[in-house]
């Protein structure tokens, strides 16, 4: 466990992530295009859904990611409240905003989708519902971040708020188990092969996933850098400030 | 291009509407990245000049 902790330290992460995010970046780009064209122009339509199909490839991989980047980010905050470690909430304070593009594209997409196969654009469905309450709790983390000044009050609330949001992340998963009403259907990308749809869509959105994962990680990667440099900004002004 | 048929309007908004959030994200993820980087850099030589 020491060496883990070793490699979030501020300067061994600013080294090993200077190297491997342009190689991650590059595979991010490669997989998710490659995955999209697959699933675009070289799979057949559904016979019930005809060619709003081609929706799930971009619609299910930026759901789950919408889900799970939520999940890192409860990890990433824990791990603040615990161990107090500095990269970790900045992590999660960096994922907040690629969570919320995702939610906000799973959103949207559904709502595409359910017009023509559902006959509206928005119901009061549990998963629908616990996934839009999901995006707001997005959006009152990152304007908590930027709501207060001292930047480790901020990383104390906004993880304590990350823990309460983790309700709706997960309810946003298992609603269709939980309350079985509803429009939305069960999983689509299953290890159950019985629930999951059928392989020639199922391997393009795969690929697809894969692509979303990887720039999902290159994505949190920039950014806490970014967040890592900022922070070093606001102590060398501050210091300066101290000094008149 | 694939035959769409009645949903070509719906599937090519669905994914204009990801690329353009997707491209937006990466490009303010890139832009914030270089002027921290530059924020960062004029505070360390500030910084070294005060010795």
């Amino acid at each position: 466990m020491a060496s883990l902790w070793e490699w979030a330290n501020p300067h061994k992460f600013m080294t090993w992530t200077a190297k491997a995010l342009p190689i991650i970046s590059i595979a991010a780009a490669v997989v998710t295009v490659i995955g999209l064209i697959w699933g675009f122009f070289f799979t057949p339509d559904d016979y019930r859904q005809g060619a709003t199909i081609k929706i799930f490839y971009i619609h299910v991989p930026t759901a789950m990611i919408a889900i799970n980047a939520w999940l890192m980010m409860l990890i990433a905050s824990l791990i603040w409240l615990i161990r107090r470690h500095h990269v970790s909430v900045l992590a999660a304070k960096a994922a907040a905003p690629v969570g919320l593009i995702m939610t906000l594209i799973a959103l949207a997409t559904g709502a595409i989708w359910g017009k023509p196969m559902w006959g509206t654009y928005w119901e009061w469905d549990p998963r629908l519902t616990s996934f839009l309450i999901l995006f707001l709790f997005y959006l009152g983390y990152l304007a908590l971040w930027e709501a207060i000044e001292d930047p480790d009050t901020a990383a104390d609330l906004t993880s304590v708020l990350c823990l309460v949001g983790s309700v709706f992340a997960l309810l946003s998963r298992y609603a269709v188990n939980f309350w079985n009403q509803g429009l939305h259907q069960g999983a689509s990308l299953s290890l159950d092969k019985q629930e999951n749809v059928a392989d020639v869509f199922w391997y393009p959105a795969l690929v697809a996933l894969f692509g979303f994962v990887l720039m999902f990680v290159a994505l949190v990667l920039l950014r806490t850098r970014t967040e890592i440099r900022k922070r070093r900004v606001h102590a060398i002004e501050l210091r300066e400030r101290v000094q008149g | 291009m694939p035959d769409l048929g009645k949903y070509a309007s719906d599937v090519l908004a669905a994914y204009g509407i990801t690329a353009a959030l997707l491209l937006g994200l990466i490009a303010l993820s890139v832009v914030q990245s270089s002027r921290v980087k530059k924020r960062l850099k004029a505070a360390e030589e500030r910084r070294k000049s005060d010795g």
